[in-house]
């Protein structure tokens, strides 16, 4: 693992990488949105409205899984100070941020018809809501201090507290009554998805799973370089 | 180089790990001390009698909507049906555009106040989702009625009740 700990051996890693997360990414969108909004069968309760569906659900994972990937950064950069690890937390929070809002966007016109209200204050889209606020305290924080090394630890700090608020979003449907449905997909006793809809979902997750590693070596990648900038930058200015 | 917590990494490692671990313990210690009561959206028919709650008190309600129970009020515009949650009954009455997910058989949460006479008054109803997502057709009809209805009514047809 330390080997890629080296920028240039990362992004030597990350090139190679690159074209596949685009190719799978590509591969699994195009069957996936064609079984999503055409070929699937509507609801027996919902009718169409169910495809709204097969981007939320992927969207509102990649919200969840981002997240542990900026924690985890956010982890490995105050116990070991990586520099990688504060570049990795930095290039992950604004695709988190999207996921999350595309999860709360989608779920709200979702909502309209079916709950018959774009919003409620239950405790699943409420602590959805926090996890994307924490995603621009995040964001926020890291460029609210000049010292960039202060500021990633602060931000770190932020997001590894706000990882109390996972389990908080997975299980608020079950410690509290709220509107949102029940787990469908990860819960005990299987999936309560029928076949013909879960196929076209897991193929969306698939697709937004390698959205999002494209992406983030792209952002890596774009870090890296931005890091090595501002290194330059002050040691032209020292001569 | 020094071993255990001699070294700087190590001591970051272990005040982090035992930090978060409180954090943890503590959220879920408030998350509790706060009980499912303050933090769900809506209380349960059977919930009312331990909540005190008198005419004019303002609430919501949730629970499935009572299989047969659905009927349009004298006036032809009042919706009035009975919510459940298997151990207790409410009546409902609503008077406005029920959303398309509500069904007999069916969650939902109702917000309005309760008048002299024990009707719940909503002035506001939000159809429940559950967890099933199927094509038309192949839902398992479930025996036991109040969890889930023999026939699942839809609006259109408890429109011509």
């Amino acid at each position: 693992m330390h080997k890629y700990a080296n920028p240039a051996r990362f992004g030597a890693l990350a090139d190679r990488i690159l074209p596949w997360a685009r190719w799978v990414m590509i591969l699994a969108l195009i069957p996936g949105l064609w079984l999503a909004l055409v070929a699937s069968p509507p609801d027996y309760q919902q009718g169409e409205s169910v495809r709204i569906m097969y981007l939320h659900v992927p969207a509102a994972w990649m919200s969840m899984f981002t997240y542990m990937v900026m924690a985890g950064a956010a982890f490995t950069a105050l116990v070991w100070r990586h520099p990688l690890a504060q570049l990795a937390g930095r290039a992950a929070a604004p695709i988190g941020a999207t996921f999350t809002a595309l999860a709360l966007v989608t779920g709200s016109l979702w909502g309209k018809p079916m709950w018959g209200t774009f919003w409620v204050w239950d405790g699943r889209l409420t602590s959805v809501l926090v996890l994307f606020f924490l995603y621009l305290g995040y964001m926020a924080l890291d460029r609210a201090i000049e010292d960039e090394e202060k500021a990633g630890r602060a931000a770190s700090i932020l997001a590894l507290v706000g990882v109390v608020n996972i389990p908080i979003i997975k299980f608020s449907v079950d410690w509290w009554n709220t509107l949102h449905q029940p787990a469908s997909v990860m819960r005990m006793g299987g999936s309560t998805i029928d076949g013909s809809m879960l196929t076209p979902l897991f193929i969306m997750a698939l697709a937004f799973q390698a959205y999002f590693v494209w992406i983030f070596l792209i952002r890596m990648k774009l870090e890296i370089d931005r890091r090595k900038a501002a290194v330059m930058r002050q040691s032209l200015r020292g001569i | 180089m020094a071993k255990g917590l001699t070294t700087r990494k190590s001591q970051r490692l272990v005040v982090l790990t035992a930090g978060l671990v409180t954090l943890g313990l503590a959220t879920g210690l408030v998350l509790y001390a706060l009980g499912s009561d303050s933090l769900s959206l809506f209380v349960q028919p059977s919930d009312i009698a331990e909540h005190d709650v008198k005419p004019g008190d303002r609430l919501k309600l949730g629970g499935l909507v009572a299989t047969g129970s659905f009927h349009r009020g004298d006036d032809g515009v009042t919706n009035i049906f009975t919510v459940t949650d298997c151990v207790a009954d409410v009546k409902v009455s609503f008077r406005g555009i029920l959303p398309d997910l509500f069904r007999e058989g069916q969650g939902v949460v109702t917000e309005g106040t309760f008048d002299t006479a024990g009707l719940f008054v909503a002035d506001t109803v939000l159809a429940k989702h559950d967890e099933n997502y199927a094509p038309p057709g192949t839902m398992p009809k479930n025996a036991a009625a109040c969890t889930h209805p023999e026939g699942v009514a839809t609006a259109a047809e408890m429109a011509g009740r």
